[in-house]
């Protein structure tokens, strides 16, 4: 069938509102979730390639699917509300911490008097935690309603180091394990246990694919206009009844909420058990990474930088062995930052909206071909 | 305390005064002592030399400047100087000089952008996108699609606006004020820039948005041509100053403008 929306009339607004418009697309996410909620599930049931062992699950698409959530938070406020962060690291990290606390009981004696809340379970505290960050990222999100660009980076990269030394430091954070490393709790979701590697993916899925949603009706709406109007143009913004306190504070609110969910996953759910540095100024890198070459200002956009972000090093350390050329794994390490780093100055000079636009594009011409316009 | 609604101002009553306003840049003296009024449902053109304070003093009025001196009363309130977002609530909407529209979003998100205010759900609600936010987004589509009819841009709405050439935008930034459903709309030089034909089709929107809506309009304008034919009353400016104010035709033939007009030295 050609990709082609002749004779698709839309009838309502509501219509022409749709995520996707072309018939096309919609059969084609309908297929996508399809293969992924039930396609991938059923291959690994039956040990079938490439999901007989548990590699592809447990250590592709289950981080792919977390950073993805993380990027599409940082997404919201840098991508849609032009705010600039290198703090993202930070905000994962209170949401895995925060989460654990509230997973473990949360206990602070106050002047003999104790405020105490007992473990709750594995659901209340990500979202918990996610809340946490939330709270961090308005605090540390006031700078940017005097501050801009660069100097903002500088005030997030302040709450990276802060929230580092945090709970690095802080032993209440880690229940006072002698090592610093902390182990997540069971996973358990309304008397359902999440051990295997499938039952994790799944999970993840689950909370990516629900997150997405909400993320994309959030920017298409109402307060996405306002985020986009504030990046393109505060002033004007200003003039047309936009108030950036508002517009702003929320974009860090919501961003930080979801980097902090992703955080509370990565720990509990990839990592198992973890120490502070899971959530260094790295991941802030690579959580901005992800959202340069997958697209800024869009949502499919995070999930096609956080699949090249982890997939790069893959093939880079798996071609040249299949070709029998021996690498080593620092030659490796520092190919990755090469080609990262000649992508996004590539991408940023050529197409500074990333993957998701030359996306956009291809299927703009493939809509038209054979005809150039 | 409610401020005024525009329906409360009789047509022909001012909908907004200034009152010897005076703004400075360090030494530089952009409006000096200057008062005058706009009557409610008028086309008030603002005229005058590069440089004369004319932006600055749409900048006044909509709250983006604070003058040092000086009253603004709209819709009988006054104060010293105006806040952008109380302008834009009590109902002034504006378009710039250098086209200001959202570049990254397409025509429509942009005049979308200018229903903020009317906008009353929630983000929980815009989160879930269903029920009464749903209803809200389809009620002010509605609405913006009309305007984009009226100013017949129809086929570009998709279009993000960086990629329009520039009369197409400042027609899109027409309509992101005018979606703001202002009682006050002021613009800045809205033919700068445009050939015969576009500014003949942007003339006529504006006559057509007074006429229809009722809209009070303030209007800056280069082409004496265009001033004469829309306004009702016209205020020169030069270097800051009111030199006069008056009919299209009592400050054609005002000597003042004439020799502010030629550059005579004063
Ligand atoms: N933000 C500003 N900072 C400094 N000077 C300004 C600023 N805005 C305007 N001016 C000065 O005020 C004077 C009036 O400018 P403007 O209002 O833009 O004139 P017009 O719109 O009539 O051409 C000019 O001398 C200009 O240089
Ligand atoms: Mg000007």
């Amino acid at each position: 069938m050609l990709y082609r929306e002749a004779g698709q009339f839309k009838t309502s607004y509501a219509a022409d509102m749709a995520v996707f418009p072309i018939r096309q697309d919609r059969i084609a996410l309908w297929l996508l979730l399809a293969f992924v909620f039930i396609g991938i599930p059923l291959l690994a049931n039956f040990q079938i390639w490439p999901f007989g062992s548990e590699y592809l699950l447990r250590a592709i698409l289950v981080p792919f699917l977390i950073l993805s959530l993380a990027a599409i938070g940082l997404n919201i406020l840098t991508g849609y509300c032009g705010q600039l962060s290198l703090g993202s690291g930070a905000f994962m990290a209170i949401g895995a911490y925060c989460a654990y606390k509230f997973g473990t009981g949360v206990n602070i004696p106050l002047f003999g008097l104790a405020l105490s809340i007992p473990p709750l379970p594995v659901l209340p505290s990500i979202l918990l935690g996610g809340l946490m960050a939330a709270i961090g990222g308005i605090l540390f999100g006031i700078p940017s309603l005097r501050i801009k660009g660069l100097y903002l980076a500088v005030a997030t990269l302040a709450a990276q180091f802060f929230f580092d030394w945090v709970f690095a430091r802080v032993q209440w954070f880690t229940n006072y394990t002698s090592s610093g490393s902390v182990n997540a709790p069971q996973l358990e979701f309304f008397g359902l246990f999440v051990n295997t590697p499938i039952e994790r993916y799944m999970l993840c899925l689950i909370f990516v694919v629900v997150f997405a949603m909400l993320a994309k009706n959030l920017v298409r709406g109402n307060l996405g206009r306002q985020w986009m109007a504030i990046r393109d143009m505060d002033i004007a913004a200003e003039l047309i009844g936009i108030r950036p306190l508002y517009a702003k504070l929320m974009a860090f609110a919501i961003s930080s909420f979801i980097i902090g969910v992703a955080g509370a996953l990565w720990a509990f759910v990839y990592l198992g058990s973890w120490e502070p540095l899971a959530f260094s100024i790295d991941r802030s890198f690579q959580l901005l990474f992800m959202v340069i070459i997958g697209g800024l200002g869009s949502i499919l956009g995070s999930f096609l930088g956080a699949a090249f972000i982890l997939v790069l090093p893959i093939l880079l350390d798996q071609v040249p062995h299949a070709l029998g050329i021996p690498v080593s794994v620092e030659t490796v390490s520092l190919l990755v930052f090469i080609v990262t780093g000649a992508l996004i100055c590539w991408l940023l000079i050529v197409e500074p909206h990333g993957f998701a636009r030359l996306w956009a594009t291809a299927k703009e011409k493939l809509r038209l071909w054979p005809y150039p316009y | 305390m409610r401020a005024p609604a525009a329906s409360d101002i009789a047509a022909g009553e001012a909908i907004l005064s200034v009152k010897n306003v005076s703004l400075a840049f360090g030494g530089v003296k952009a409006i000096n002592d200057v008062s005058f009024d706009i009557k409610k449902g008028e086309i008030r053109a603002i005229i005058g030399p590069n440089g004369a304070g004319k932006t600055s003093m749409l900048n006044v009025i909509n709250g983006f400047y604070h003058p040092q001196h000086g009253q603004i009363t709209f819709k009988g309130r006054t104060r010293q100087a105006m806040r952008p977002y109380e302008a834009a609530r009590g109902g002034i909407a504006r378009t710039f000089q250098n086209v200001a529209l959202f570049k990254g979003m397409s025509a429509l998100d942009n005049i979308m952008a200018g229903r903020t205010l009317k906008m009353r759900r929630g983000f929980l609600w815009q989160m879930l996108r269903i029920g009464p936010a749903l209803t809200e987004e389809i009620a002010h589509r509605r609405r913006v699609e009309e305007i984009i009819d009226f100013l017949e841009i129809q086929a570009i709405r998709k279009i993000q606006v960086a990629r329009l050439p520039y009369g197409l935008q400042k027609r899109v930034e027409l309509g992101r004020a005018l979606a703001m459903e202002p009682d006050l709309l002021l613009l800045d030089e809205p033919m700068a820039g445009m050939n015969l034909e576009e500014k003949e089709d942007m003339s006529r929107f504006i006559i057509d948005v007074n006429d229809h809506y009722g809209t009070t309009i303030a209007l800056i304008e280069h082409d004496m041509g265009v001033v004469m034919d829309l306004s009702d009353r016209v205020v020169v400016l030069d270097h800051g100053v009111k030199i006069a104010d008056g009919t299209p035709d009592e400050v054609k033939s005002n000597q003042a403008v004439i020799d502010a007009y030629l550059g005579v030295a004063h």
